[in-house]
Order: C-alpha cells, then sequence, then structure tokens
C-alpha cells in the first residue's frame, strides 16, 4: 500500500543516504547480508556501512566483472549479497558475468547501478546508461528495478533481502522528486496507478515519475484526463495492469530515462501488442548517446520532461 | 599408510577416470578431449585424497568445493562423480544428450556434485574467490578448488580475480593452473603467449608450486603444500600435455575438440585399458 505525498518537490533524504541507511538497518539483524563495490564507496554513500560492517562490506578495487563473480560465490555460501557500480559499469561491461555466473548458475545476486540516464550528469556520456536495462532485459529470470524516490527504494532494498534471484536496480544516487508518503510499500512486479483518469495513460519510470504527475495536471487544465502509472518493475512486467489501462483509456505514453529501444517503452509496447493493442507514444532517448551537461541541460537536450509527454499524450489519443 | 602406495593407489584410480571419460565420449564421438585429459592425474587427487565430500550430501555446506573454471573438461569430473557415487555411472550415457543432466559445460543445476555454473572462460576464479570468502565469514573449515586453463588465462578477469584472493588472504582457496600450453587455435606460445605463469602468479603475490601434472607423486606434494600453506592463496601450476593418454588426441595440435571415428577411440581406449591394468600391476607388487 502506498500514499502519494499531496505536494511535488526534492525528498529530504538522499537516494544513496537512504539506500545505506536501509542496508545497515537489514545488517543489524542480519549477518548474511554483504555489500560489495568497485571503488565507488564515496559516491554510493556506502561510507557509513563500511565503518560500521568492515567484516561484511568487501572493496573490490575498479574490477566490476569479478566483483559480480565474487557476489554470486558469495551467494552459493548463503550470503545475500548486494553490489553497487555506476550503472554502465554495473550492466553492460559485467553484462557477461551477470549472466552466466549469476543468472544461468541461479545464484542470488542484488545489482545497484547508480546515476540512471542524465542523472549521471557531468560524467558525461561513457558513464550515462541510456542502455542499462535494455542489455540485461534479455536475460532469462532477472528482475530489473527503478524505484523513483527514497521511500521506493528503501522498502525494494529491504525486500530483495527475502528475495532469491538476480536483481538489477537503477538509482538515482542524489535528490529525487518525493513521490511517496514514508511507509508506503511496492510490490515487486506491479506498477501503481498514482493518478486515475480515462483518455490515456502515462506509463513512467524514475526520474520520469514526477514529470509524468506534472503533465497530468497540465492535461487537466486542458481537458484531458490522463491517468499515471509508476512502473518501477520493467521486468517482469505488469501485464495485467497494461493490458487494462489499454481498454480503459485506449491511448499510451511511456516516459523513461532510457533509450526507448529495448527499455520501457519496448517492453510495455510488447506487452500491449500482446494484449489489448492501442496507440503508444514513446518519451525517452531516441537512440541517441550520453553526454555531459547539468542535469537540466540534458533533460531538455533530450526532452525528458512533462512538455514532451503532454504532446505525445495528446498525439497518443489523436490517433487512437 | 605409505605414501609411495597411496600413491600407486591414485594412479590406478586416474587411469580409471581416464578410462571412464573417454568411454564417455565415446558413447557421442566428439568432445572437448584434450583438456579433459590434462587434468586427469589432478582431479584423481581431488577426488582420491584431497577434497572433502560426501557423495550422498552433494551439497553438504561444509564440503570442500571445486570450480572447474574451464568447464568444457566437465567429462572427466563426471566420470569421477559417478565413481564416487554421486550418480550411477549409467548417467555418463547423457552427456551432451538434449534434456541430460550431463551438460558439455560445467552446471550447478544439473549435476549432482558440480559446485559451480562455468563455460565462459576467465570467470570461474571470481566465484571460487567469493566461495572461499562466504566460508570464511562463516567459519568452515573448507578449502575451494578452481581449475583454470592456461588457454583461459587471456582473459583479464583472472588477473582481477588474482588480485582479489590475495588482497584478501584466501588461504582457503587453491587454484589449480593446467599448463598444456595449447588453446583452441594453437599452441599458447602463437596465439598469445604467456610468458612464465608461475612467475605472472608470484608477482600477485600468490605462493606458488610448481609441477608435472602427470606426475603423482609430485603432484601429490604441490597439493599438500598448497593446503598447508596458511598466508593467502596458492596455486599449483602443474606442466601437462593437451590430450594426455588418448591416443588419437596427444601430440597433435587441433585437439581442442575432437569429431573420432569409434576405431579411434576403440584403439585410445585398448591402450589406456592396458595402462590402467599396469597401474594395478604395480599396484599389487
Amino acid at each position: 500500500m502506498f500514499k502519494l505525498k499531496s505536494t511535488l518537490q526534492n525528498s529530504e533524504t538522499l537516494m544513496r543516504d537512504a539506500y545505506c541507511s536501509t542496508l545497515m538497518e537489514l545488517a543489524e539483524t542480519r549477518g548474511d547480508i554483504v555489500v560489495l563495490d568497485a571503488d565507488l564507496v564515496s559516491s554510493s554513500g556506502m561510507k557509513p556501512f563500511f565503518k560500521a560492517y568492515p567484516d561484511r562490506a568487501i572493496q573490490c578495487g575498479i574490477s566490476e566483472a569479478n566483483m559480480i563473480g565474487v557476489a554470486a560465490g558469495l551467494s552459493l555460501t548463503g550470503k545475500v549479497p548486494y553490489c553497487h557500480s555506476f550503472g554502465p559499469f554495473a550492466s553492460r561491461r559485467v553484462c557477461d558475468q551477470i549472466f552466466i555466473s549469476a543468472a544461468y548458475a541461479k545464484l542470488n545476486v542484488r545489482i545497484t547501478g547508480s546515476d540512471p540516464g542524465v542523472t549521471a550528469a557531468y560524467n558525461g556520456g561513457t558513464h550515462m546508461p541510456f542502455e542499462d536495462m535494455a542489455v540485461l532485459r534479455a536475460i532469462p529470470e532477472i528482475t530489473l528495478l527503478e524505484p523513483c524516490d527514497p521511500v521506493a527504494l528503501a522498502d525494494i532494498t529491504r525486500q530483495l533481502a527475502d528475495t532469491y534471484g538476480v536483481y538489477y536496480t537503477r538509482m538515482a544516487r542524489k535528490n529525487a522528486v518525493g513521490i511517496y508518503e514514508p511507509g508506503s510499500t511496492f510490490e515487486i512486479g506491479k506498477g501503481n496507478v498514482l493518478r486515475n483518469g480515462t483518455d490515456v495513460t502515462i506509463i513512467a519510470s524514475g526520474i520520469m515519475v514526477a514529470e509524468a504527475l506534472e503533465a497530468a495536471s497540465a492535461l487537466a487544465l486542458e481537458g484531458v484526463s490522463a491517468r499515471v502509472v509508476d512502473m518501477f518493475t520493467w521486468k517482469p512486467i505488469d501485464t495485467e495492469l497494461i493490458a487494462r489501462c489499454g481498454e480503459e483509456t485506449g491511448a499510451l505514453v511511456t516516459a523513461e530515462n532510457h533509450n526507448i529501444y529495448g527499455g520501457l517503452g519496448s517492453a510495455v509496447a510488447e506487452t500491449a501488442a500482446k494484449t489489448v493493442p492501442v496507440p503508444i507514444e514513446m518519451v525517452g532517448t531516441d537512440d541517441r548517446f550520453g553526454q555531459v551537461g547539468t542535469e537540466a541541460f540534458l533533460r531538455a537536450e533530450y526532452r525528458l520532461n512533462a512538455a514532451h509527454i503532454v504532446e505525445s499524450a495528446k498525439r497518443a489519443i489523436e490517433r487512437k | 599408510m605409505n605414501k609411495s602406495i597411496r600413491c600407486k593407489e591414485l594412479r590406478v584410480f586416474a587411469e580409471e577416470i581416464r578410462v571412464k571419460t573417454l568411454t564417455t565420449f565415446g558413447h557421442i564421438g566428439f568432445g572437448h578431449i584434450g583438456g579433459a585429459m590434462s587434468i586427469v592425474e589432478a582431479v584423481s587427487l581431488l577426488y582420491g585424497e584431497f577434497m572433502r565430500y560426501d557423495p550422498k550430501r552433494p551439497n553438504w555446506p561444509d564440503r570442500d568445493k571445486l570450480v572447474i573454471s574451464k568447464g568444457h573438461a566437465g567429462p572427466t569430473v563426471y566420470a569421477t562423480l559417478a565413481i564416487k557415487g554421486f550418480f550411477p555411472e549409467s548417467m555418463l550415457r547423457e552427456l551432451n544428450q538434449g534434456g541430460g543432466r550431463l551438460p558439455s559445460h560445467t552446471d550447478r543445476n544439473k549435476t549432482p556434485g558440480i559446485d559451480m555454473t562455468t563455460g565462459s572462460l576467465g570467470q570461474g576464479i571470481s566465484s571460487a574467490c567469493g566461495i572461499a570468502l562466504g566460508d570464511r565469514m562463516d567459519g568452515r573449515n573448507s578449502t575451494t578448488w578452481v581449475i583454470i586453463g592456461d588457454g583461459e588465462l587471456d582473459e583479464g578477469q583472472n588477473w582481477e580475480g588474482f588480485l582479489f584472493a590475495h588482497q584478501y588472504k584466501l588461504s582457503n582457496l587453491i587454484a589449480i593452473i593446467d599448463v598444456n600450453g595449447q588453446q583452441l587455435d594453437g599452441y599458447t606460445s602463437d596465439v598469445m603467449d604467456l610468458g612464465d605463469v608461475g612467475q605472472k602468479l608470484s608477482a600477485f603475490g600468490w605462493k606458488v608450486y610448481e609441477c608435472d601434472g602427470h606426475n603423482i607423486p609430485a603432484l601429490y606434494q604441490a597439493f599438500s603444500d598448497a593446503k598447508e600453506y596458511a598466508d593467502g592463496p596458492a596455486a599449483v601450476v602443474m606442466h601437462t600435455r593437451k590430450g594426455n593418454g588418448c591416443s588419437f588426441a596427444e601430440g597433435i595440435v587441433s585437439n581442442h575438440h575432437i569429431n573420432f571415428k569409434p576405431e579411434q577411440m576403440e584403439e585410445a581406449l585398448a591402450k589406456a585399458e592396458a595402462v590402467l591394468e599396469e597401474a594395478r600391476a604395480a599396484l599389487r607388487k
């Protein structure tokens, strides 16, 4: 069950601090929780964990491939490992290790890839994953998650301690717009309907959830009733909800901080095509590489904003 | 027991494994024979002497673990597991059969007694490090063994893992490096010259024991020393011949994966069985 905040503003807690404090809370009672990082402890905000639990915090150096393998091996002995690196190095760089040593081996590994898409800002095109979810989505049985705020991130991080399998979580490290009230809980594999509507459904994830809510308010002023879904699980995708939204609103818009090829847009379109085919418009990066800039510059550059969602929603409705 | 007699027994066991492995390949007419043959003696020592295991409890947490990073050498271990009773010998017929439990590359989810899934070269060292670290964290007195091919050392991940094992002083981890000098496309010196593998591992902080990987007493000594070494990870760099003991595979360049005729295998098996009989005779003396 979740409860929405009444106004949209940056959360007080940074994403990485929510991640660290949740893992510390888990580690307090769970001896099997282990944390691995590849020389980004200072960036991931995990210094307090490394200080409090030095025996369960494993610095792997700048060797992400080895880190994933070590995590797989640790899980074979019953440990519950959480690994972190920047998104591109936690996904595309280690795709084969995640595939073979973790997923195909049916081991129990959690991977957190930070700085998704434009949130990589000044680190630029080399560090700006618009493809991490697409790269990993073809791995059978993997679960892909993108919680949008610290409340969602904390709840999902907590839940992952009691799940089994391979999980990749996209995590913005710093500020995020607070969407949920503390105490909200999330069901992995189920989207959250944040706002009801009848003309179109905006299916968003991560930083685009706040943009989607803003777009829905703008559309309402123009007499368009837009439903908003936070689709924080990209795989397995919530087929039932997508079909229902297609049925009830007749048009869909996807909004992701990611390439529209292979990401959320693709996952929704595949599902809609197999269930209730309706017009779909996709907001996301359109097969482009990243680049340096402020997050504001990049959001404008790639049109990852409410204005683009509004425009796309109108186009989707027109196509009905 | 007298070590010399023990080594004679282990020679018999090794030749039994060789015959059983070749017989298994014989059912299908092809396979990764070269790299399977070069590790026969090492595997005979692991399952005949050095590893702690219980065939009835393949997932017993306190067992020693074996990661066969050169996963294509699985058939040698399958034959050994069958001999040791992890599964019936009739199951060896399932090698590479659709829906079977003995895939070309080792898979922990398919075969009782196989501890880790491998096949994409270079990954075994990392999972072995994780297993060794996890066992140590929980105070389990288990050793993790990892068999790595020399050609496989081309993969950079091995060297990441070697650094890690040294950093964390994983004295419960032993790497067996199978230096047979060949890889799929030819001799390692021609494809990607590895130089002195033992020196490289020493430079990475490992304790290195080098020996002839087909000489049972020498291998026995190296494994004993490696087990005893308590200050960090140890490696047994064993010099071997790819295809050793298989008449049509030994001494040729293209022996990584071989398609063979039934009569070739009949001849190879006859020779291997004769060697097994010699080993048995030597034990009786």
